[in-house]
């Protein structure tokens, strides 16, 4: 069975704790931090299991790479806490089994992987992905399964997860793109930290995108825009690829906005947080991230995530500001339309 | 002998009276597990004088004559168990009036829902009917006399309730008017603060009279709807939880779903209801009172609320529900049929735990829907199963299931709600004798030649 590999000398050694320290919710000072992180490494009672929104961020705080979250949701579940209501964690658990439906295009050993996100269906195409745009999977049997950090779920990821990288094996994938963030950190930071073998290469979608582009950089137009980026919470697992983000606005001419929720300082969507904690934490959070996007006039909000889209856009048009996801506004600077929008949802009565 | 087929062409233009087998053949059966029975000729009137006319032939010639709306009451009601004429109300679908400040539409007995609804959403977008979730071809009369239930019922009862006003061709010809329309112009009450005799109307399943028009009440529309959806995988909360968020008296309609396919519904109970507001502010207000509501059971991690996207609000805020229609063809084949008691809520737990039984013991793929009524007076509970059309064995076991489920119902509180023949039966058994005795004098009152609907509350 696989179990997490983590290495208690590196927290010995710690001297900060930055990983709980600089917890967004949980305040600690050093000294509270050390003891209570190891109650969390002995297996003890400690009140981080239960007040963690479970945001992911603590991975990234962690400078030695030593994954603390994915200790955390191991206690969690050890220890039977439930960071969301029980009937929550059963829904994500049965929707998304696999159950032997799912979408393969006309794969190649290089594919595109939607994850279990139909908004994939609708970006994925135009000269950005004319080589690879049948060549896709999606559904159940194609995803990462990482939501389960989301629930102490670990041992479902244990579970499912070696059933989906085979099952992306058996389809000749050799290359891997992930349009999902999360599939990205599934296969190069939670695969490999419980030592589950990953045998196809992945590729995260902004390193496609800046390839493409540098293919296509006759047919790029600059967009001169400033944008608010809205990071998702699995951006915390894999921060290295916030400079490809970096490399892959300055090559279509956009300014990321510097502003107070962002990088390090994100706050999540959200909605995680309301199914888990309630509405009034989801709600000033939202309000805060908002208020600071507004704060620096953006011209549009970019998504990384489509969670965070189906969380976040129709707010941020509401406040008059324009929605987009990543590979749209890639779209843009090759000449092309924005694809993802929000739908008008008119309340039939 | 008489010739019925041509004096019925005598009566209506004859493109509306039929007696070909392919058209009898249609109007023998409907959508449920009922056996088939066809009727000997068919006919559209268009007017109150013409069902006048056909009831009158009818009581002369003592044949049995059947009201059908839109066919969709499922439980066989419109099947003609004697022959006989079918009454097709679907020419008479005029709306008459709104009557905007009294709060009503006077409609003819044949209006179907969707035409009442469209008709409302473009005219007068400030106000609504009580919607049931079946088809849109349902029919606003043939819904209330089976005491039907809609998007209002939570807040305003049966839909039958909200009725203000009926005109009725009684079994022997005359034509009467219910309410105060039978003394003013106006009809803003089914009954008070006269004698109601609406009653000897509504729940007999068209055996007392064919109405040709009705009033209903028109309630307030607010400009924005939203929806909430609460889970919780203990049975035992739902009565509680259904409770609270009535008398919170911000909700408007409450449904309760169990059912184990689309996966994501496995192992939870779906409370899903909606509020609705004139601003952004009045929802969000009812939202957060609601959240708080049920604060307990999120805080014991017994129940939560999650959060919709878009495209999943989308379909849940449509009316009528397509979701039920699309659960009616889990097995393909189109055949659903449920058993639908009204009963106390209180039941809810021990009610799908049988529905759960029985969908194992005969093998058959099951949901159920629990509407609150009148903010927790009562519920009504499908035990619903689907089968497939073509295959005979499902379609027994169905049958079986449901059968089993109407006895189970009635012995644990339950009354049948637009009960088959079978459920007639059992409820008649159960039935205080004298309440029985009662029914029977009015129905022989009314319809002594026995000519309305046979076969249905077959009391005489
Ligand atoms: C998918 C689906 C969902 C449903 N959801 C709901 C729901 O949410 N709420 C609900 O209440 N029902 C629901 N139903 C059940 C049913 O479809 C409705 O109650 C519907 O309104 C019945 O109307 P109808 O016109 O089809 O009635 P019919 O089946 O045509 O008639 C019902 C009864 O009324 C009598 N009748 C018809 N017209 C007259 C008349 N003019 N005068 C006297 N008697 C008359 C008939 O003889 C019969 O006994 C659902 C059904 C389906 C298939
Ligand atoms: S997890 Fe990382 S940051 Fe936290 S104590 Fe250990 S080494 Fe330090
Ligand atoms: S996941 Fe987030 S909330 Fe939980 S401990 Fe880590 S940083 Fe804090």
């Amino acid at each position: 069975m696989y179990e997490l590999i983590f290495d208690r000398e590196k927290c010995a050694r710690c001297k900060s704790i930055p990983c709980m320290t600089k917890c967004q919710y949980i305040k600690l000072d050093t000294v509270t931090a050390k003891k209570e992180w190891q109650k969390v490494l002995d297996g003890e009672d400690s009140f981080i299991l239960e007040a963690c929104t479970t945001c992911y961020a603590c991975n990234e705080y962690c400078p030695h790479g030593n994954n603390p979250f994915y200790m955390i949701v191991d206690r969690q579940e050890k220890k039977g806490i439930l960071p969301s209501p029980r009937p929550i964690i059963t829904m994500w658990v049965n929707q998304c089994e696999p159950v032997g439906k799912f979408t393969v295009g006309l794969l190649q050993e290089k594919a595109l992987s939607y994850c279990f996100l139909a908004h994939f269906n609708v970006l994925a195409h135009g000269k950005l992905f004319e080589d690879l745009e049948y060549s896709a999977v999606y559904g159940q049997e194609f995803f990462c399964n990482a939501v389960y950090l989301h629930y102490a779920k670990t041992s479902l990821i244990k579970e499912r997860l070696p059933k989906i990288i085979e099952n992306i094996r058996k389809q000749g994938i050799k290359e891997l793109v992930c349009l999902h963030d999360e599939c990205y950190a599934t296969y190069t930071s939670l695969a490999p930290a419980y030592g589950i073998e990953v045998p196809f290469h992945p590729i995260h979608y902004y390193d496609y995108l800046i390839e493409k582009l540098k293919a296509l950089k006759d047919k790029v137009k600059p967009l001169g825009l400033k944008v608010a980026y809205q990071r998702n919470c699995s951006t915390r697992l894999i921060p290295e690829v916030d400079k490809s983000l970096d490399e892959l606005f300055n090559l279509i001419g956009v300014e990321r906005a510097v502003r107070k929720y962002d990088r390090k300082n994100a706050l999540c969507c959200a909605e995680i947080i309301r199914m888990a904690k309630g509405p009034e934490l989801a709600d000033e959070l939202q309000k805060k991230n908002l208020d600071d996007m507004q704060s620096v006039k953006p011209d549009y909000v970019v998504f990384n995530c489509p969670a965070c889209w189906d969380s976040l856009a129709t707010k941020v048009a509401e406040r008059g500001m324009k929605p987009i996801h990543v590979i749209d506004l890639c779209r843009l600077a090759v000449g092309e339309e924005q694809s993802l929008n929000l739908e008008k949802m008119e309340a039939e009565v | 002998m008489i010739d019925i087929y041509n004096e019925l062409t005598s009566i209506v233009d004859k493109d509306f009276v039929s007696n070909k087998p392919e058209e009898l053949y249609i109007y023998g059966r409907d959508p449920g597990l009922m056996p088939a029975h066809e009727p000997e000729y068919v006919v559209m009137p268009s007017t109150v004088e013409e069902v006048q006319a056909i009831v009158r032939l009818a009581n002369r010639e003592k044949i049995a004559i059947v009201p059908k709306g839109g066919g969709l009451s499922l439980t066989g009601l419109v099947i003609p168990q004697k022959g006989g004429i079918l009454l097709d109300m679907k020419k008479m679908d005029r709306i008459i009036e709104i009557n905007e400040k009294g709060s009503y539409a006077l409609i003819e007995g044949g209006t179907t829902h969707g035409a009442l609804k469209s008709h409302l959403l473009k005219n007068y977008p400030h106000l609504r009917h009580s919607i049931p979730d079946s088809p849109p071809i349902a029919t606003v009369v043939a819904n209330a006399v089976i005491h039907g239930q809609g998007r209002l019922t939570q807040q305003r009862g049966f839909n039958s309730d909200m009725v203000c006003g009926l005109e009725v061709v009684l079994p022997t010809g005359e034509v009467c008017k219910i309410g105060t329309s039978a003394v003013s112009d106006y009809w803003f009450s089914k009954g008070a603060p006269l004698p109601d005799l609406s009653s000897l109307f509504f729940g007999w399943c068209g055996t007392t009279g064919i109405i040709t028009k009705m009033a209903v009440k028109l309630y307030p529309c607010k400009k924005l709807r939203d929806v909430m959806l609460f889970l919780t995988d203990r049975a035992e909360l739902v009565p509680d939880i259904m409770l609270k968020l009535g008398r919170t008296e911000m909700i408007e309609d409450l449904v309760v779903t169990a059912q184990p396919i689309p996966l994501r519904y496995a192992g939870n109970y779906y409370i899903l209801f909606y509020i609705t507001g004139d601003s952004e502010e009045e929802l969000e207000y009812k939202r957060k009172y609601c959240w708080h509501t049920l604060w307990e059971y999120f805080e014991k991690r017994d129940g939560g609320f999650v959060s919709l996207v878009p495209e999943m609000k989308a379909p849940l805020l449509s009316m009528p529900s397509k979701d039920t229609t699309r659960f009616a063809d889990v097995s393909k084949g189109g055949g659903f049929e449920y058993s639908g008691p009204i009963a106390p809520i209180e039941k809810y737990a021990v009610y799908v735990k049988k529905l759960e039984e029985l969908a194992v013991k005969y093998n058959l793929y099951y949901s159920s829907a629990a509407r609150m009524i009148d903010g927790g007076h009562s519920m009504m509970f499908s035990f619903s199963y689907t089968f497939n059309r073509a295959d005979a064995q499902t379609m027994k076991r169905a049958k079986q299931a449901l059968d089993e489920a109407a006895e189970y119902a009635l012995d644990n509180g339950g009354v049948m709600w637009k009960p088959n023949l079978d459920e007639q039966k059992i409820t008649i058994r159960k039935m205080d004798p004298n309440t029985l005795e009662l029914m029977t004098r009015i129905k022989k009152l009314l319809d002594p030649n026995g000519i309305m609907n046979p076969g249905n509350w077959e009391v005489l």
